[in-house]
């Protein structure tokens, strides 16, 4: 991600020694006091009482202050993994979000290189409507994808001659739904972002690799591929970050989670725990254990980073 | 590009070319439907025979959206919302962003790494805390309550998103500022600011974005005095899950989207190049 960094940073002397030089030790933290104030009340701390309800007995009776609050230690963890509905979620997130995330980036990273192949009228056309797609609000397109899609009144089912199937009635079917408003959402970020790197590849790379004899597929796996990593591996992080978190889509698409929440996904579920069934506590322990796959994502980027010997 | 284009032969580019035009009419199709339907009269829309046109377009769907009790008070309070997280996070994260970029110091690495992390906190998750937080600072039912949350969770993305338009100033201009005796204030805020600029309006989209689209806060904050609820919620009034009046919906829904896309419109060029910025460093 940050090949130039490390050119630009280390070299470093252009701050002038002595006494400047201890200005500037204090500089930087200034520069960056608001955001730390912001970051440090409005997001460490409200992750730190999520881990701390998460121990705690916490329902209605606490929250109006009837009972005090005690604490449970790991019972509401006890509780989580002993409920058969709680991995049925846990394994339909991790699908749901696999499925997006491979589904956006192949349809992302497919128009990004057709995008590269095309003149410039329909270049604007594919990247104005994208544009569009990616303006959306959540809410919005969730709505009018359900509509596309309505039994009674939707073009989708009269144009494939489906009659009045419902497509949120099904389990998969209404997953499926939901992918394809999330895909058609998200890739323009993906799209845009690769489009944006293939172009930075400097020509003469290419034309050295074509006058080498270099087949065109061979261009691809062994000049454009290696150059576009560290792109494409921003792009997915980014697309798994987004997709494991969907809410939106799922909460209105699915009525909150489809029938008898079987289009649950881990961050609705917490949602209807919570604030559908006042059980604060176990809420927050499925928000708990969300941050934890997060970080594991997240922490795998890193070593990845690291091992390319890339500097933050 | 231009050996990009002779790689291709010419049947090969129109095949392509019309797969684009195709695959730009799919994509754009899900926003003209909501136009269309917003425009259709309601026995158009509640028709089991709908066609892709109408001939009696009829303004009767926004009529019910703008009659509905407040509906422009929402709008405001979302454009309030939203233009207060665009400015707060994007100073902000200018300030932390040169921080980050220009220096060096002792846990940089550190601080990046943990703002990579707090980008991936999953929003909803801190619903609950959070609701408690605003209780605890008596912002619930104001619109402070959807700011301050909002503000937080864009900082992490466009401060990251930011470093590259910082770094991207050279050196040797920041050295020429201050030989030519401007303190380190005059270059942050006339120097380095300007030229901040456009990447700063890039990276606003997100948080613009995340803002104007945020329902879960406005329904979970916003309990009891709806004079400050905001527009998804006014949306919501419409879609019944058994009977959803979808001519409203579809007008709400263009109410709330033409600002998004008016402002992609205005920023979409830097925009792909900021991404591209961003990403390529």
């Amino acid at each position: 991600m940050t090949r130039t960094v490390a050119r630009q940073t280390a070299p470093a002397p252009a701050q002038p020694r002595g006494g400047a030089r201890t200005r500037a030790g204090w500089t930087p933290w200034l520069y960056l006091a608001p955001a730390l104030v912001v970051l440090g009340g409005l997001l460490v701390y409200p992750v730190y009482q999520l881990g701390l309800i998460s121990f705690l007995e916490y329902t209605q009776a606490q929250v109006s202050g009837g009972e005090p609050t005690s604490f449970r230690g790991l019972a509401n963890y006890c509780e989580l993994f002993a409920d058969e509905q709680f991995w049925q979620v846990l394994v339909a997130t991790v699908g749901f979000a696999a499925a997006c995330v491979v589904a956006t980036l192949a349809v992302g990273c497919a128009l990004a290189v057709l995008l590269t192949r095309v003149r410039a009228v329909p270049r604007l056309a594919l990247m104005l409507a994208a544009l569009g797609a990616w303006a959306t609000p959540a809410i919005t397109g969730s709505t009018v994808w359900l509509f596309l899609f309505d039994p009674d009144f939707g073009p989708v089912d009269r144009l494939l001659g489906l009659g009045d199937h419902s497509w949120t009635y099904g389990r998969y079917s209404a997953f499926f739904l939901v992918l394809l408003e999330v895909v058609w959402c998200s890739f323009p970020f993906v799209m845009v972002t690769v489009y944006a790197g293939i172009r930075a590849v400097p020509g003469e790379v290419l034309e050295a690799a074509a006058l080498d004899g270099a087949s065109q597929w061979r261009i691809w796996r062994s000049v454009l591929t290696p150059m576009l990593r560290p792109i494409l591996v921003v792009v997915t992080v980014q697309s798994v970050i987004w997709d494991f978190k969907v809410f939106t889509q799922i909460y209105v698409m699915t009525g909150g989670g489809g029938i008898a929440g079987q289009n649950l996904v881990l961050n609705v579920y917490a949602y209807q725990k919570a604030f559908a069934s006042s059980q604060y506590s176990l809420g927050s322990a499925i928000g708990v254990v969300m941050l934890l796959v997060l970080l594991a994502v997240t922490l795998g980027y890193l070593r990845l980073l690291r091992r390319q010997g890339e500097e933050l | 590009m231009s050996l990009a284009r002779s790689w291709v032969r010419r049947p090969w580019r129109l095949a392509a070319e019309l797969t684009a035009l195709l695959v730009a009419a799919v994509v754009a199709f899900p926003l003209y439907w909501m136009l269309l339907s917003a425009f259709k009269p309601a026995g158009e829309i509640e028709s089991t025979e709908p066609r892709p046109w109408t001939s009696s377009p009829s303004l009767d769907s926004f009529r019910r959206v703008f009659e509905q009790e407040a509906f422009g008070r929402y709008f405001v309070n979302s454009l309030l919302v939203a233009v207060s997280v665009v400015v707060a996070s994007a100073l902000i994260a200018f300030l932390a962003a040169t921080a980050v970029t220009r220096f060096r110091f002792r846990f940089r690495t550190t601080l990046l790494i943990m703002f990579l992390v707090a980008q991936m906190v999953p929003v909803e998750a801190l619903t609950i805390p959070m609701f408690f937080l605003m209780r605890d600072f008596g912002l619930l039912n104001t619109l402070g309550s959807l700011i301050l949350p909002h503000i937080a969770f864009s900082l992490p993305f466009a401060i990251l998103m930011l470093r590259g338009f910082v770094k991207a100033v050279p050196k040797s201009l920041e050295e020429a500022a201050y030989l030519d005796g401007a303190s380190r204030a005059r270059f942050l805020w006339q120097i380095l600011l300007p030229l901040v600029l456009p990447g700063l309006v890039a990276t606003s989209v997100f948080s613009f974005i995340s803002a104007w689209n945020d329902f879960l806060f406005a329904k979970s904050f916003i309990i009891s005095d709806t004079s400050q609820s905001t527009l998804p919620m006014a949306l919501l009034v419409f879609y019944k899950p058994d009977e959803p009046d979808w001519g409203g919906v579809m007008a709400a829904s263009t109410v709330m989207t033409i600002p998004v896309l008016l402002f992609f419109v205005l920023v979409q060029r830097r925009l792909v190049s900021g991404l591209g910025g961003a990403v390529k460093d």
